[in-house]
């Protein structure tokens, strides 16, 4: 039996006489699992604070011991998404409690974004959310640019709202369509790919990668939208709609559908706040909270669209306000593509833009001009900053401190589906075995967001 | 029924050949998407790109039913000995595909959290370049091993 840290050796106070701790973070290392073990010296409410299944537990302590069993879920799993691994302790066919436990995909990318100039962080944090990376890069150029204090061009904003808002609705695709493979729909998985492949085809055609794009950039974004843009964002608009008919049928009424996802999962708005969850799962509880209404990025505000919410917070309202929100952000993209102003496709301050390539021809300024922001990168002012916009897993946040160099001393990623992981043992409580993975799919989480 | 009198149709091989076809026919892959390339590994097996034409749709949860590992993403340290674990609970014949810059070499993150190239964890066949790979250079890559598979030069 080893060692439990108890109270005391818990915190070490620097000066003091260091504790053995050799043999509890041998215990410690061992993947959480040793946690879910009955501890009886701990009062079970302090364990996992706010939850409905451990009070419930508390409750009910008739049950023997031998009848709850401990499943590992993950982290190789085809429904969880990624690489997630859920220790769920059952009791029989009911989930009693769920750990979540993450680190899986830890990449390092934070650590990384210190060795990378301002310039070339976006090929780094286009890589944490892959479904979303136009929102990730976005994000980070934001945060860049307010410490820069620099002006975009109108041309570049609405791009980036095109491009963003196309990215939610092939983000929305995928997560409606793995939310039905899960729940046994799997046609709707060939449904939703079909319909990605469309907008992952535009987005080759503007910016050479169908994903990790590289695309927006400190500065406005890296190339002008191609010759006859206007005719494939047309054909987005007049198809995807269509489609999403196909989806309504298959899916809206369908008494299987229904079953396997009303009333499974639920989560309260108050619940939602208490653990910082945002974004479709916040707003399937009610709350209309979207941070492109709250706090406009990127020129947003001149466009007209609604903000959908549900109202029971379970696994169909979210699937329901994802659809809606696919709804609103292609009317979004009808709008920027009506108003699309003509001008410059990036700042023309040249202390964070390279001068255009035919001056480099002509003037020797200029080519060192050139060199020096793509090797040394530009210099950003010293200052913290935090910009967060509305990715389609919720709030993202980048948190930059910039030291005047060239690159970012500290950066920090505030992941949307990081914190709303937090709520699925909260959804599980007290939930049958068999809607762990519709809990999970509802979530959408991805695990490259999480882990960073 | 013209065709009774007819000498009957034959087809001769040797076993090896016989059995590295059938291989070469029902690769079945398992599941094991990690990062980005997981994806695109998904979209090449939905309609619009169709891995069913090479016989390989059919995507297996147990690694015990699978034939081929398609390595999709970035190996952390953390993931290194379950990926080795689900490698090892795979059944004679296996493959290996590394998918993208990040299982092949770590890509660009050289750092403390990503095992660098998964080659050092498990023997891989054939490597996929790009980050991440677009279906048709998956479908490549799988292509590629299906030859090595017939030819004979992965001999399992």
């Amino acid at each position: 039996m080893m060692a439990e840290p108890t109270a005391t050796t818990d915190i070490w106070v620097s000066g003091t006489e260091a504790p053995d701790v050799s043999e509890w973070m041998v215990a410690g290392t061992d993947e959480g699992a040793q946690e879910m073990e009955r501890d009886e010296t701990v009062e079970r409410s302090v364990e996992q604070r706010g939850s409905r299944v451990v009070d419930d537990w508390v409750v009910d302590d008739s049950v023997d011991d031998d009848e709850r069993m401990i499943v590992n879920m993950g982290p190789q799993h085809p429904s969880t998404h990624g690489v997630l691994r859920l220790n769920i302790e059952l009791e029989g066919e009911i989930v009693r409690r769920v750990k979540p436990i993450i680190g899986y995909l830890h990449t390092g990318m934070e650590k990384t974004a210190e060795t990378l100039t301002f310039l070339q962080g976006g090929t780094n944090v286009t890589r944490m959310d892959y479904l979303a990376p136009l929102h990730n890069e976005l994000c980070y150029s934001l945060a860049t640019e307010k410490l820069l204090g620099v002006e975009i061009p109108p041309r570049a904003q609405a791009i980036r709202i095109l491009m963003t808002e196309l990215n939610r609705v092939s983000s929305h695709l995928v997560a409606t369509a793995t939310n039905g493979m899960d729940i046994g729909a799997l046609s709707m998985m060939m449904y939703g790919f079909r319909e990605r492949e469309l907008i992952l085809a535009f987005f080759e055609k503007t910016t050479g990668l169908r994903m990790n794009h590289n695309y927006i950039r400190p500065g406005g974004v890296a190339a002008d939208l191609p010759d006859g843009w206007e005719e494939d964002v047309a054909e987005i608009l007049e198809r995807i709609p269509l489609a999403m008919r196909d989806y309504e049928d298959l899916l809206k009424e369908n008494p299987i559908w229904l079953g396997r996802t009303r009333g499974v999962g639920i989560i309260t708005a108050d619940e939602c706040l208490a653990y910082g969850v945002t974004g479709p799962t916040l707003r399937a509880a009610g709350v209309p909270w979207d941070l492109r209404k709250s706090q406009p990025y990127s020129g947003i505000e001149a466009y007209e669209f609604d903000v959908v919410t549900g109202s029971r917070g379970d696994v169909y309202d979210r699937y329901r306000v994802r659809i809606g929100e696919m709804h609103q952000s292609l009317r979004i993209i009808e709008q920027v593509v009506d108003t699309m102003p003509r001008g410059d496709y990036k700042t023309t301050d040249r202390k964070v833009s390279p001068p255009p390539r035919q001056r480099i021809d002509e003037s020797m300024e200029a080519l060192i001009h050139h060199f020096k922001i793509y090797t040394e990168g530009f210099k950003v002012p010293a200052g913290e900053t935090y910009v967060a916009i509305e990715a389609p897993r919720g709030e993202l946040g980048c948190y930059l401190v910039s030291d005047g160099s060239g690159a970012p001393l500290r950066m920090h990623t505030r992941a949307p589906s990081f914190s709303n992981l937090q709520a699925l043992p909260i959804m599980m409580a007290d939930s049958l075995v068999a809607d762990t993975v519709a809990c999970i799919a509802s979530l959408d989480p991805v695990m490259g967001d999480v882990d960073r | 029924m013209a065709q009774l009198t007819a000498p009957p149709q034959l087809l001769t091989t040797t076993l090896g050949k016989a059995i590295r076809w059938s291989q070469q026919q029902s690769m079945w892959p398992a599941t094991f998407g990690l990062a980005c390339c997981a994806i695109e590994m998904m979209a090449t097996g939905t309609a619009h790109n169709d891995l069913a034409r090479f016989g390989m749709e059919v995507f297996r949860a147990s690694p015990r039913q699978a034939d081929l590992m398609v390595v999709a993403g970035r190996v952390s340290q953390k993931m290194a000995p379950v990926l080795r674990q689900v490698y090892d609970q795979m059944a004679d014949p296996k493959w290996v595909i590394s998918m993208g810059a990040c299982a092949s070499t770590g890509g660009m993150f050289n750092n403390y959290a990503l095992v660098q190239g998964v080659d050092q964890i498990v023997p891989v066949d054939v490597y996929v370049p790009g980050c991440p790979p677009g279906p048709q250079s998956l479908m490549h890559g799988i292509l590629t091993l299906q030859d090595k598979v017939v030819s004979g030069e992965l001999a399992r």
